[in-house]
Formats: structure tokens, sequence, C-alpha cells
């Protein structure tokens, strides 16, 4: 080994014995009965897969995942064509605004949206005051809620890789398509989208794991009824004390958010090979 | 004429709904911050939004609050020192892996990087199983080595961005000039990877000083961390020095984070 690679050394040391091997050992708990961990059984495999109230919490919560993503796309995609269009001082300041909820501790940020979010919140004042709406609406212990408060903590992750990507475009490309006629939202559609597409997948890739594993938010808006695979971890482990199935649980969720990255990245390296083509 | 018209509208309708879903989305991001902040100054018992009147007593209460802040100080050491160990082992591996290619590293960096897209929860639960097998009990440098699991991705992601744009002729120049590696690494690269080493190390600091799901778990009964105080607070008895606490964060937030901009250029690290 040369003298360079021997600096990855402590960091490797640290990931193997407090990474790796909690992992594996979380792998072989799953496969037992019980903590002692003797004789092997697929017995809480089986009883995820064929229990319809377990795995309906596992497919609640991929679909949050789509949702809180989706949302994020729509509204983060122009804060980041706003950012990279802005002059430079203005784009720290745009970027400073973004980034400020991600820094912003997170029980912090989701005790604020109770606030908000509350019968007598903000948002309902606002609601009821313009007439929107005779009594105040559920938002709290509901998904639009979580999915509200999923989007606007997750944001970040959207918005700064496309604005990696849209920064570095050549602004060449939109004005020759202008030039050959084509208008504003067709050189969008046609131009600007599809080479911003490596942007927007590692930005879903990112919102999509952090929204789907939030367990603060998740568990605060949503409430003790609306269950996500998180908190069913955690009240197996700790509530039931049920080890041997929160471990499996965790692997069926850790193998399901790796299936969705994997398949988003080999999609995302496609629209980058296809981007340069 | 009709045509120079069709053109026009198309252009503007394009920055009008752009314009206008940044807008919703920017007054989003920023609304929470807000109202923690204004929330914390009420002058009433109560989370009335907006407040009737504005005081610092609730400030002035997190003066007598012992155990949140007992749960403070120990969320600073647990930060510091996760901020410490990624910093220089997080340092040491994108050093390692930016100047290599072998297939070895980028298996490394990988693995480096999955615990920023896993289930930390998933991830605290199996540190604890494995705690429990050694036969051991959580403690605060288990607890700083789970953090520095889940902190780690951010220095080596700013790190290795920064390695990336460095001119490796200004390395050559310096050995050349007879400068030995190390001179080279303390006079040339660190300046240059500096601020990428800072902003992420900034990083790491407050993915530490805010985890949840990796305290909850690891930390003992003794040591209580501020997230998990104020969460416990949150679901229990909602008073206002939650908000006075959480507007106390916000704020000592926003001043690092000003600093961050100021000496590594946040900002500029960030995309």
């Amino acid at each position: 080994m040369e003298a360079d690679s021997r600096l990855v050394l402590p960091l490797a040391a640290i990931f193997t014995a407090f990474f790796v091997a909690p992992l594996v050992v979380l792998l072989l708990l799953s496969l037992h009965g019980d903590i002692a961990m003797q004789g092997w059984t697929l017995h809480n495999y089986v009883k995820f897969f064929t229990d319809p109230f377990s795995y309906s919490i596992l497919i609640d919560t991929l679909l949050l995942g789509v949702k809180a993503t989706l949302v994020c796309l729509l509204f983060g995609y122009p804060i980041a064509w706003l950012c990279a269009r802005a002059g430079a001082r203005w784009q720290s300041v745009l970027v400073f605004l973004v980034i400020l909820p991600i820094l912003t501790s997170v029980v912090v940020r989701t005790f604020s949206w109770i606030v908000i979010l509350g019968r007598q919140g903000l948002l309902n004042q606002v609601v009821m005051g313009l007439g929107l709406s005779n009594e105040p609406l559920r938002l709290l212990y509901t998904e639009v809620g979580v999915v509200m408060v999923l989007a606007q903590v997750q944001m970040p992750l959207m918005v700064l890789p496309i604005l990696t990507v849209l920064s570095k475009l050549d602004p060449n490309l939109a004005d020759a398509s202008r030039v050959l006629g084509a208008g504003e939202w067709r050189t969008f559609f046609r131009v600007t989208l599809p080479l911003s597409l490596p942007g927007i997948i590692a930005g879903c890739i990112l919102t999509y794991a952090a929204s789907i594993t939030a367990f603060v938010t998740q568990t605060l808006i949503g409430g003790a009824r609306l269950i996500y695979m998180p908190l069913n971890i955690y009240q197996q482990a700790v509530g039931a004390n049920n080890w041997p199935f929160a471990a499996a649980l965790s692997i069926i969720f850790m193998i399901t958010v790796m299936i969705v990255v994997g398949v988003l990245g080999a999609i995302g390296r496609r629209s980058e090979i296809h981007g340069r083509a | 004429m009709a045509g120079l018209r069709r053109i026009r509208w198309d252009a503007l309708s394009l920055k009008l709904v752009f314009g206008l879903l940044a807008g919703i989305a920017l007054v989003f991001l920023v609304l929470p911050t807000a109202v923690v902040l204004l929330t914390s100054f009420t002058s009433s018992q109560s989370l009335r939004f907006p407040p009737p009147g504005l005081s610092f007593r609730w400030y002035l209460a997190l003066l007598d609050a012992d155990q949140m802040q007992r749960a403070a100080w120990n969320s600073l050491v647990v930060a510091f020192w996760t901020t410490l160990l990624s910093g220089a082992c997080g340092t040491a591996a994108a050093l390692a892996i930016a100047r290599s290619r072998s297939p070895l590293m980028r298996a490394a960096d990988l693995l480096f990087m999955s615990p920023l897209l896993l289930p930390a929860l998933s991830f605290g639960f199996a540190a604890l199983i494995f705690i429990n097998r050694l036969g051991l009990s959580p403690n605060i440098p288990l607890l700083v080595l789970g953090h520095v699991i889940v902190c780690v991705p951010f220095v080596l992601r700013t790190t290795l961005a920064s390695l990336s744009q460095l001119d490796a002729s200004l390395l050559e120049a310096s050995e050349s000039l007879g400068a030995g590696r190390l001179t080279t690494f303390r006079r040339v690269t660190l300046p240059l990877i500096g601020p990428g080493i800072g902003a992420g190390a900034f990083l790491a600091f407050m993915a530490s000083f805010d985890n949840v799901p990796v305290s909850l778990i690891l930390a003992d009964e003794r040591t209580e961390m501020l997230p998990i105080h104020l969460w416990q607070q949150i679901e229990t008895n909602l008073d206002v020095r939650t908000a006075a606490a959480s507007g106390a964060i916000v704020i000592a937030t926003l001043i690092l984070m000003l600093l961050a901009e100021r000496f590594a250029g946040l900002t500029r690290q960030m995309h």
C-alpha cells in the first residue's frame, strides 16, 4: 500500500468496528428467534411478509417518500433556477435561506411546524381569515401535514444538486434554441430540463432517502396513529422489546432504501451519458 | 405584431410561474425559523402565535432550567469530539481517496458515504445490539463513535470537492522547488482545502448537535442530549421554555452560519 492510501486507515478502522460489524450482527440477529441467537430461523421475515399490517407500513413509507420528493421537486427546481440566474451576492443570500432549515435543529423546526399547523395555528388563522374555509383544517397528525413538513425540511437536498448542474450549464444552448425559434417554455422543456436531469436525480435520491428515514418529523407531525417504518422499528425495539423482529424490519428497510437508491442512481448515470451525447 | 406579443407572453409566463413557485417555497423555507424566533420572545404563558407581547422572560427562565442546561452541555461535548474525530479522520480519508484510482478506494468512498442515505435509526439500533453482544453498555465515547459514523460524510464530501478543484501543478511546483511532502501539505494543500474542511466540520458539528436517532438509542440514562430532552418536552408539556431554548438554538445557528459563510464560504461549498 502506498503512503497516501494509508491515510484512509483510521476512518476505515472506525467504520469496520462500528458500522460494518454492527450491521453484520443486526443481520445475524434478524435470522434468530431470540437475543441469545440460538437456532437459525426465517420466522421474522415470514412474519413481516405475511402480516398485512407490517408490509402496509413499508408501502405507506415508500409512498410518503414519493409524495415528499415530488413536492420538493415542484418547488425546489424553481428555487434552483432562480439561484442560477441571480448575481453572486443574491445567490449567496438565496443559498443561505435554502440551507437554513437543514442546519436548524430538526426538533426545533418540527416544534415550529406544530405552532404553524395546529388548529389555532398560523396557517389556519390565515386560511380562515381569508375566508377559504369555515372551520380549521386538520393538518397536524395527517399525512398532508407530514408531506408539507418533509418537503420543507429536505428542500436543500433537492435544490443544491440541481443548482450545481444549472450553474454549469452552457447558456449558449438555451440561446441557440431561442434563436432557432423555440419559445421559452419549449426551450425549458426540450433543452434546460433534460440537461439538468443528473442534478434532478441526485436531488431526488437525497430527498427520497431523507424523507422515508426522517424519524423525528414523521413521528412528531404524524403523531402516534400515522406509523412509518422508522417509528415501527423503534416501537418493536424499545416498546415491544422484540429485538429480532426489529432487526429484520431494519434489514428489510435498509435493503429497500438501497434498491431505490440503486435504481435511481442507474437512471441518473444513463441520463448523464445521454446528456453528454 | 401578434407573433412578438406571443413570444413576450411566453417568456413572461415562464418567469411568472417559476418566480411564484420559488416565492412560495422561500416563504415556507423561512417561516418556521421566523415563527420560532418570534414565539420565543412571547410575554404570554402559551405558545399562541402571533404573541400578544414581547419579553425576555422565557430566556431568563432558561437560566434556572438545570436539566436543560445539562442536556445542552452533553450535546456540546459530544458534538465537539465528533467534529474533531470526523474532521481528522475524514480529511485523511479524503486525501487518500482523491489521490487514488483503485477500485478499493471507490468502495471505501461508497461505504463512508452510505450513512447519509441509510436510516440512522437502524444503524443506532444495530450499534446497540453490537455493544450489547460485546457485554458493554452505552456510554459517551461509544455515542461519539456513533455520531462520527453519521457525521463524517459531510466532511468527506466538502473536502473531496475542494480537493478536486486543487490545481495539481501547484503541488508539483512546490515539490520541484524542494519542499518535502509534509511541507507541501502544510503550506500549499491545507490552506487551499481549508475552507472545504471547515465547511464540512461545521456541517458535522450541526449534524451531531442535532442528532436524534442515534442519541435516542445510544445515550445512557444519565446522559440526556438536548434534542431528545426538547423532544420529550414537546411531547409532554409544551411549555414556553422549550420555545426559548429553540429560539436560543436558532440564534446560535444563525451566528455560526454567518461565521461559516465569512470564513469558509459556506454557501459556495454547498453546491
